[in-house]
């Protein structure tokens, strides 16, 4: 690719040289250079622990390099402190979002300004600034109200009423709906028109060609290329950030659909928790050999679904779930797997496992029964052993044996320990809840892998995922979860991700106040 | 009827009276709770402060410096809790328990040379012309200067927290401590600072007992009202205001029962001792049968340990 271009009389805005940092046991960075110059759109790409998240820390003054040197608009700099990142014009807008939850849009931003002034002066800045940006916001409201986007609008617009000379964005789109998507690429290139040099931080390929001018990558902490994203295939980027040829997921044709395997009919939930969607007279089918995805932007009820089919909240109505022709809406998690369901939650650490114990306990955890590593009672940890070995085999688990902790596994080695431990127990309906969220691209294709396979083999298998691109790999047919209401399914291959987004919008359902019958908008 | 209307006067100044230890404890620890911290120590931090205000008073001769002396002395002992749980990560819940135990040891300690010394109340702060109105005179504009001071700290808390800017930032690091490290703010100073104010609060709601309420020192004087100090901020769903009526509703059935005592009725008297506490847990329950308000209220980091570099 084109080497750096040489100083011109606008020296860049921020320019790297060198960087290292260093934890205890990894080297997170290794002498990075990067040069983002005023006005562009600068991708920064590279799969999970290649040390993005560390880099654009230091440059926010979050951490602290341990050698090398920052020069801001050519001067060079020390970044002290988040407060001290911002002074210079530094604004970033996080992926597990800044904000909280009881405060209100005006107090949220308020507590990222140095002087944000009164109250009511704020409020009326706050408005004027999202209505030139259309980036629609209330300040009055608290931020437990709002949907993902609009939280992430809080952030921008808090970064924004500082004037911000270089934006960052690490993984922006993640939880945003293709639409909502759109119209922050909108505000972007907007912001960068009027000089703003904006840092992208994703995973998604597709948007990085769309979006940005110029991207670098980083392969284990190191700077392994650069180049201009516009002139590359997605798939010539994923595979400069993995470093190998990318496999993409086989699909062999669907045979006939079997039996149901899992019928959920007129499911409700009520919670007590002010903060959970309330799922509404949700019905669906997931029948054996297929693949059902449930699409929906996070917060839309998918928590409450995964929470009422795995059995860690019981329903009120025992019909309103049914595993394998029996009754199980009254069933815990454990009589619930005894009928063949598995299920893989979406939090990885906590509920998926047990964060301080190791590998081969945490297989024990769901595979003590099908599997036969408990019997009279007591543990067979020979046999557990040979179990875990047998996942971290068979899935190419990263790890020094089955004795790791699993805190110990990055979420992609994690995710596919924990794929495999489940999908190797045979499971009759496997139920997946963001199978592949924060995994790099190669346990990603890994991770389709095994759910297509295991569904070609006759098993049911449910995803509720918020990306749809890895729907659309994955599902044979496709519903969509807003406001706790689901849309009916269509055939993967009969719909559109355009048609999703708008679903995933809200299109399909009338407001989420009042009852009535789901608009039948596909 | 006119004899019975005379008492009311009375009854209403010793409820505002009994009420004021809770009042300054439990607005102290919805301060600490409010930045995310759980300090069970109430207990403890109030026995300190109540023997030694007693025994500068003592001392001195002066009531003010025995109170400025309460304040520092529940500061101090809760600068332990914050050293131990801020700085050493240590287990909140352990740590203030511990506190609790330390504060009855040591107030015992430090108050064997002051057990059976009488000490002058604090006198009274008559307000000219209002507290000679009739009935309520006395009780709402004759009290001692720390019970108003109690009433007083109630809207000021509420200023503090919802309406300056170092308020939210108090309220953001309880609600996101790591939200609020990324942002910037000192997430362990805002907190220990919270916390000395608790252990200061609670050192003057002791020294309210020991120097004015019941004017002696005696071992575990506090007799469980840190408890209901915590308990209070907890039910009252963290709203000063509300904390202010729960401590009123303890020290009105307090002042109750001991006038039903003193009638003569043929109740053992540790029934009739227990009325308060039970009243006042009973009350709060009902109030905060609302989840959804508790889930609101609650800070989300409460008790959770921070650590800047995790």
């Amino acid at each position: 690719m084109d080497s750096s271009l040489p100083t011109d009389p606008p020296p860049p805005r921020l320019e790297l040289r060198g960087i290292t940092k260093r934890f205890p046991g990894c080297l997170a960075n290794d002498h990075v250079d990067l040069v983002l110059q005023p006005g562009e759109i600068h991708a920064l790409l590279g799969e999970n622990g290649a040390g993005k998240s560390t880099l654009v820390k230091m440059i926010y003054g979050v951490l602290h390099p341990d050698s090398g040197t920052i020069l801001w608009q050519g001067r060079e700099t020390r970044v002290p402190d988040p407060a001290g990142a911002r002074q210079l014009g530094v604004g970033m807008v996080f992926q597990h979002f800044s904000l909280f939850d009881t405060l209100t849009v005006t107090e949220n931003i308020a507590l990222g300004l140095e002087k944000p002034g009164p109250m009511d002066a704020l409020a009326a800045k706050i408005r004027s600034v999202s209505e030139r940006y259309g980036l629609a916001l209330d300040p009055e409201r608290h931020v437990f109200h709002l949907s993902v986007g609009e939280r992430q609008r809080v952030e921008i617009v808090r970064c924004l009423l500082q004037d911000p000379k270089l934006l960052i964005m690490d993984e922006p789109t993640s939880v945003l709906t293709p639409q909502e998507a759109t119209k922050l690429f909108e505000t972007l290139r907007r912001l960068a028109a009027e000089g703003c040099t904006i840092l992208y931080i994703s995973h998604k390929l597709e948007e990085i060609r769309a979006l940005c001018s110029r991207a670098t990558v980083l392969r284990g902490g190191r700077v392994v290329g650069a180049c201009d994203p516009r002139l590359e295939t997605a798939r010539g980027l994923a595979e400069l950030m993995i470093g190998s040829e990318l496999s993409s997921p086989e699909r062999p044709p669907q045979g006939a659909a079997g039996a149901a395997r899992l019928s959920v009919r007129h499911l409700s939930t009520t919670s007590d928790n002010p903060f959970a969607t309330n799922l509404k007279d949700v019905s669906f089918e997931v029948r054996a050999g297929e693949i059902l995805g449930i699409a929906g932007v996070a917060g839309n009820g998918q928590a409450e679904l995964m929470a009422a089919l795995s059995g860690e909240v019981l329903v009120a109505d025992p019909a309103s779930v049914v595993i394998e022709g029996a009754r199980a809406g009254h069933l815990g998690p454990r009589a619930r797997r005894a009928l063949g369901l598995a299920f893989v939650p979406e939090e990885r650490l906590g509920r998926g496992t047990v964060p301080e114990l190791s590998l081969s306990d945490n297989a024990l955890l769901s595979g003590y029964a099908s599997e036969t590593l408990v019997t009279g009672g007591m543990v067979r940890f020979g046999r557990a052993r040979a179990y875990a070995e047998t996942i971290i085999k068979g899935f190419n688990v990263v790890t020094h044996g089955h004795r790791a902790e699993a805190r110990s596994l990055s979420g992609g080695n994690l995710q596919k320990f924990i794929i495999g431990r489940e999908v190797l127990q045979r499971p009759k309906l496997l139920i997946v809840g963001q199978p592949t969220w924060g995994v790099d691209a190669g346990a990603a294709a890994a991770i389709h892998q095994a759910l297509i396979g295991l569904a070609r083999s006759g098993a049911a298998v449910l995803v509720i995922s918020q990306d749809l691109d890895e729907l659309f790999v994955l599902s044979d047919r496709i519903s969509v979860l807003f406001h706790g209401r689901l849309s009916d399914s269509r055939p993967t291959h009969e719909t559109s991700v355009e048609r999703i987004g708008l679903l995933m919008g809200g299109l399909f359902a009338t407001p989420p106040d009042e009852d009535g019958e789901i608009a039948r908008a596909l | 009827m006119n004899a019975e209307l005379a008492l009311i006067g009375p009854i209403l100044a010793a409820m505002f009276a009994a009420a004021t230890p809770l009042l300054f404890a439990a607005l102290g620890e919805l301060v600490v709770e409010k930045s995310g911290v759980l300090n069970l120590g109430v207990e403890g931090m109030m026995l300190v402060g109540a023997v030694c205000g007693f025994a500068v008073t003592v001392k001195t001769g002066s009531a003010p410096l025995g109170f400025l002396a309460a304040a520092g002395a529940g500061a101090l002992t809760a600068s332990l809790f914050g050293a131990l749980t801020l700085g050493l990560l240590a287990n909140q819940v352990a740590t203030g328990l511990a506190l609790t135990l330390f504060g009855v040891g040591l107030s015992s300690l430090i108050g064997q040379g002051f057990v059976g010394i009488p000490l002058q109340g604090m006198p009274k702060l008559n307000i000219p012309g209002l507290s000679d109105l009739p009935v309520v005179g006395q009780a709402l504009f004759g009290q001692d200067v720390l019970v108003y001071l109690g009433v007083l700290a109630v809207p000021l808390v509420h200023l503090f927290l919802y309406r300056t800017r170092a308020g939210l930032v108090l309220r953001a690091v309880g609600e996101n401590h790591a939200a609020a490290h990324a942002l910037g703010y000192k997430v362990i100073r805002i907190r220990f600072l919270a916390v000395l104010f608790g252990g200061a609060m609670s050192g003057l709601g002791g020294a309210f007992l020991s120097m004015d309420y019941t004017p002696m020192w005696a071992e575990n004087m506090t007799a469980g009202r840190g408890w209901i100090a915590l308990a209070l901020v907890v039910f009252a769903t963290w709203k000063p205001h509300r904390v202010m009526l729960g401590a009123w509703l303890f020290g009105g059935v307090t002042i109750a029962q001991l006038h039903v005592q003193g009638l003569g009725f043929d109740i053992p008297s540790q029934l009739l001792s227990m009325l308060p506490y039970l009243a006042t847990v009973l009350v709060l329950v009902l109030i905060s049968r609302d989840v959804a308000r508790i889930r609101l209220n609650a800070p989300a980091c409460l008790g959770k340990l921070f650590h800047p570099d995790a």
